[in-house]
């Protein structure tokens, strides 16, 4: 019996020997990391319950981040229908109406230019209003010549358009410019608002998860003492009696990471049909943006890595303070 | 093997556990620790497998002193040590291979070693074919033999054993100290703290009687064997 531990530190042997102990190094890893997924499976109520807390906590910032891209998206086809109103003083001949017209279509970043008589906008004025009489009594065209800016689609930008209307706004013939545009813009601001407050709840939520992984480990630490003081009593490294904490916790944010996933998914699902009924009546083609492979990574792995950070933070706490004491 | 020079070990408490203890055991020797609970046999032992240290004077075991050992150090300074327990610590929700195996899985050793090695043990303390019950299911006896197998399966050329017979009939209690005997005589260096006079008069051994933490004599025992 004494004598098949020698063979192992035979000098002819010491390459291979080590191979061999890092090939036993990740065994012992894959072993603790199945037999950790093991121990979890054999509490399933109480891993059930961690899970879904975890999965829960993980699922509202995407919901969050899926309303948010959503809602851009949606919103999207808007920015093209910004559009530039700019009047003329009324002094403004057609001529230097059209000519001023024409210098503005050769500029850069604009898409198109249409330019509206006087004359024109005065008859469309009279037949979509009820001031018909009104304006019959008028001896004179009140109306000015007026010119209807599209920008180019990639330059809506909003320091862009106020260029674009800063420009226009200088010619001494120019009496107003207006962008009706404002709402959009504040549309988009809102979005930045709920962008910064999905950050600030990611963050939270983030925490979270640490704090119920931690506890949750915290509580398993407590369960298997014995088996610590044992495990250092016969001379296990801090190390090895943390590892199978460490892979607990790698679990944990795992599966609640792929729960969110199902979560959202599911959330994602039930919402697409009337979701598009919804779009058809406006007659667009949206289409609701699911469970993307950007927003699955993220949940596995932040889940993943949470997990982890909040068991090692746990078994940094509350392993060391567990010694033998027989 | 071990030595104990002028060793005190006062408790936070301020409880002097021991007082100016002094023995050693030379390598493949086995002593008994004897003397009433409280004596302070179980700090012995605490201080040999560094669950504690000395507050004054030396322990060295296996040419280390345990001063010397740093706090990151002492799980291999421990595998160097096989501990039985009185209450045998063993895991009550793994069979008995798995609680034998445990050092062995720690030394980072092979499956198809480790098989070899947790049979080759549990055949030296009369259990083999027992590797897949729990250890609930066993006797308490038979629990303490499972124990040593444990604190002898890799080998460790120390063994120290704290009440090991306390909870066992006499018959028992003598067939566990029969098997320490036998371990030593393949030589591995024992040291067996007992209140049990009775039973240690049985074998010719050294002694070392401790009273209210004070070595109150080191004898050879009555030649019986």
């Amino acid at each position: 019996m004494a004598n098949d531990s020698n063979q192992e530190v035979r000098p002819g042997r010491a390459r291979r020997g080590l191979f061999e102990s890092m090939g036993v190094y990740f065994e012992r890893h894959a072993q603790t990391l199945v037999a950790s997924l093991g121990r979890m499976t054999r509490q399933p109520m109480a891993t059930l319950m961690t899970t879904s807390v975890i999965g829960i906590a993980l699922a509202l910032p995407a919901c969050l981040g899926l309303l948010v891209a959503n809602a851009r998206a949606a919103t999207g086809a808007w920015d093209s229908a910004i559009e530039l109103s700019v009047f003329f003083k009324n002094d403004v001949r057609l001529a230097k109406a059209e000519q001023l017209a024409r210098a503005l279509r050769e500029r850069s970043g604009v898409a198109a230019v249409e330019l509206i008589p006087a004359d024109a906008a005065l008859k469309e004025f009279r037949e979509f209003s009820d001031f018909g009489a009104a304006l019959d009594a008028l001896t004179d065209n009140p109306l000015p010549h007026a010119l209807v800016v599209r920008p180019a689609s990639d330059h809506i930008s909003p320091a862009e358009i106020d260029a674009l209307k800063r420009h226009v706004q200088n010619w001494p013939e120019v009496d107003l410019v207006q962008v009706d545009t404002e709402w959009v813009k504040r549309f988009h601001s809102m979005l930045d608002v709920l962008h910064r407050v999905l950050a600030l709840v990611a963050g939270l939520l983030a925490v979270g998860v640490i704090v119920i992984v931690g506890n949750t480990i915290r509580l398993d630490i407590e369960n298997r003492r014995t088996e610590i003081e044992v495990t250092k009593l016969v001379g296990g490294s801090d190390a090895f009696v943390r590892r199978p904490f460490l892979y607990s916790g790698f679990w944990y944010g795992l599966l609640g990471g792929g729960l969110a996933c199902g979560l959202v998914g599911l959330g994602a699902w039930l919402l697409q049909e009337p979701v598009s009924r919804l779009a058809g009546l406006y007659a667009s083609d949206f289409r609701l943006l699911g469970l993307d492979p950007r927003t699955i990574g993220l949940l596995l792995g932040g889940g993943t890595l949470l997990g982890w950070f909040g068991s090692w933070l746990a078994t940094s706490r509350h392993l060391r303070a567990i010694e033998p004491t027989a | 093997m071990i030595v104990f020079d002028r060793v005190y070990k006062r408790y936070p408490n301020g409880r002097e556990a021991l007082s100016d203890v002094s023995f050693s055991v030379p390598r493949g020797d086995m002593l008994f620790l004897t003397g009433r609970s409280g004596a302070g046999k179980s700090t012995v032992l605490k201080l040999i497998a560094l669950i504690d240290r000395p507050s004054r004077g030396q322990v060295i075991v296996n040419q280390q002193n345990t001063a010397g050992v740093s706090r990151r150090r002492i799980p291999r300074f421990r595998r160097q040590i096989g501990v039985v327990f009185q209450d045998h610590k063993l895991l009550n929700d793994r069979p008995v291979f798995d609680n034998v195996a445990l050092p062995l899985v720690i030394a980072g050793m092979r499956r198809r070693e480790m098989d070899k090695r947790v049979r080759a043990a549990l055949d030296q303390v009369g259990l083999l074919g027992k590797e897949n019950v729990g250890p609930l299911e066993l006797s308490t006896g038979e629990q303490q033999r499972v124990g040593i197998a444990r604190a002898v399966v890799s080998k460790p050329p120390v063994l120290i054993a704290d009440e090991p017979t306390g909870n066992l009939d006499p018959d028992l209690a003598l067939e566990i100290m029969q098997l320490f005997k036998r371990l030593n005589d393949v030589g591995v260096t024992v040291v067996v703290a007992t209140h049990d006079v009775h039973l240690i008069e049985r074998f010719d051994l050294r002694r070392v009687v401790l009273d209210h933490g004070r070595t109150s004599s080191i004898a050879a025992g009555s030649v019986r064997g």
